[in-house]
């Protein structure tokens, strides 16, 4: 696991309750989360982004200083956060298999 | 600053100056975009561009942004292609081509005796007139703060807006300290931005004008039923509407916001500006824009002399009368497509190069442009355009307190 998070993640803003992937992860990468580590369950994928910390359903998704979002359930730092678990504050999100509501 | 600030513009009678000397071909009603089409196929590599509009059915909106295009800078000479019953009005649109000083013929196949005369005669003229334009058009000095330059981002991945949209944003303020007019778009995009855009406006008049329009465009993207968001998108890990309008933002830099415009309206000095392309009234003929391409028109009828484009996911679009120069935020999408990009912002990832450094170059490309270096997408002959029907009220004397 490299000792440098930061060529992995990048929090733009301070207050941001996420980071984004500057590469992709595979399956199996140790992240080391303040003192926590976890484990990429699946492929994430360079611009994804997942929770820098324990985020509680309700609860505002801030990246670039900025709501982007709420997430619909509770979410653990390290996991994935997209449309499975958190949706837009202003107009949903359109997909195309509609796996979210 | 290291680039030079100065090169070779065209001089029209307006005083404004081109950074091309293009031949516009123009069909005014789909049915005679095969004519037209036929017309400009031999000369496409000459600076000669095919725009039009498709509908048959009379619409302010898309005569004001024929108008602007053809009396464009960049535009130096007008061909309209007419099949003869559209309701367009061909005889205004070439009143006010001739009015500007450029070479302007109309062309309707109704009455030439159909298809085949009519590509002969369209292509005697824009002989002609290519040979013409070579010898009239007056070339002039031309500085930065003359540039109106336009941004846009399209197929946007999460990328688009941790590098090639803030790299944009070092370049619009490099162009805003120049002097030259910067201009970039609010769509569905900017959702969920409007306070923090409201706060940058140079009067408080203008923060109000922000807010209201921001608050039409809320109303009409719901009332379409689903935001500027497509699936792509997603795929790159962008998950809602807000979070890309972060993202689309950083496009504008840090200067302070001079002025809110519609389509068509000319920014009236140096400094930054944000163009509304939201229609007003009810929504009433679809969504606002319905690709980029469509953007990228509005953008130029307020006399965008270039376009900065940034891509995530990789677009290959140009555009006709504008050069647009392609600022690609993803470094993988720049190794799969470095034919199409013109510049490669997902360095910044990589950590190859910082924002401040990329937002040079890019400004640096701005002033090759202007002085003719083609972009690549020109020298791929991209030359999209779109048209569609579009409702606006003028703004109002708030709007430009400059």
């Amino acid at each position: 696991m490299p000792d440098d998070q930061s060529s992995l993640l990048l929090r733009i803003a301070d207050e941001d309750n996420v980071y984004v992937l500057l590469r992709n992860l595979n399956a199996g990468t140790r992240l080391k989360l303040g003192e926590r580590t976890v484990v990429c369950e699946t492929l994430l994928e360079l611009g994804h982004k997942i929770a820098a910390c324990n985020i509680t359903e309700g609860e505002k998704i801030v990246k670039y200083g900025a709501p982007i979002g709420s997430a619909t359930r509770d979410i653990r730092a390290g996991e994935h956060v997209h449309l499975h678990n958190i949706k837009s504050d202003y107009i949903p999100t359109y997909t195309l298999n509609s796996e979210t509501d | 600053m290291s680039a030079k600030t100065e090169f070779q513009g065209f001089l029209r009678q307006d005083g404004r100056k081109g950074i091309r000397n293009t031949i516009l071909v123009v069909y005014l009603v789909e049915c005679a975009h095969h004519v037209a089409r036929e017309i400009v196929y031999p000369y496409r590599k000459q600076g000669v561009h095919l725009i039009g509009f498709s509908g048959c059915y009379p619409n302010q909106y898309a005569f004001d942004m024929m108008a602007r295009l053809c009396t464009h800078p960049n535009t130096g000479g007008v061909l309209l292609v007419s099949l003869g019953c559209e309701s367009f009005d061909r005889r205004g649109l070439a009143q006010l081509v001739g009015e500007s000083g450029r070479p302007v013929e109309t062309l309707v196949i109704q009455e030439r005796g159909g298809t085949l005369i009519t590509i002969d005669e369209g292509q005697i003229w824009l002989e002609k007139t290519l040979a013409e334009l070579e010898e009239t058009t007056t070339r002039v000095t031309m500085s930065v703060d003359e540039l109106v330059v336009g941004a846009i981002c399209g197929g946007s991945d999460a990328t688009s807006g941790i590098t090639a949209n803030p790299a944009i944003g070092r370049c619009f303020d490099l162009l805003v300290e120049n002097n030259a007019s910067a201009i970039f778009e609010e769509g569905g995009e900017l959702i969920g931005c409007e306070k923090i855009m409201a706060d940058r406006a140079v009067t408080t008049a203008l923060g109000e004008e922000i807010l209201s329009t921001m608050e039409k465009t809320a109303h009409y993207y719901t009332t379409m039923g689903h935001g500027s968001f497509a699936v792509g998108n997603a795929d790159g890990g962008l998950t809602t509407v807000e979070e890309k309008s972060m993202g689309a933002y950083a496009k504008s830099g840090s200067s302070p916001i001079s002025g809110l415009i519609k389509p068509g309206d000319v920014p009236p000095a140096g400094g930054l500006y944000l163009l509304d392309i939201v229609p007003d009234g009810d929504a009433r003929f679809g969504f606002p824009n319905i690709n980029d391409t469509a953007e990228i028109a509005e953008l130029i009828a307020c006399g965008a002399h270039l376009t900065l484009f940034s891509t995530g996911r990789g677009s290959v679009v140009g555009s006709a009368i504008s050069p647009v120069v392609k600022v690609c935020a993803n470094p993988e999408t720049y190794r799969r497509m470095s034919g199409d990009m013109d510049v490669d912002a997902g360095r910044i990832l990589e950590g190859q190069a910082t924002l401040s450094e990329v937002g040079q170059e890019i400004f640096a490309q701005v002033l090759d442009v202007a002085g003719g270096a083609p972009t690549k997408s020109e020298s791929l002959g991209h030359q999209e355009f779109v048209l569609t029907y579009k409702t606006f009220e003028p703004i109002g004397p708030a709007c430009l307190p400059v």
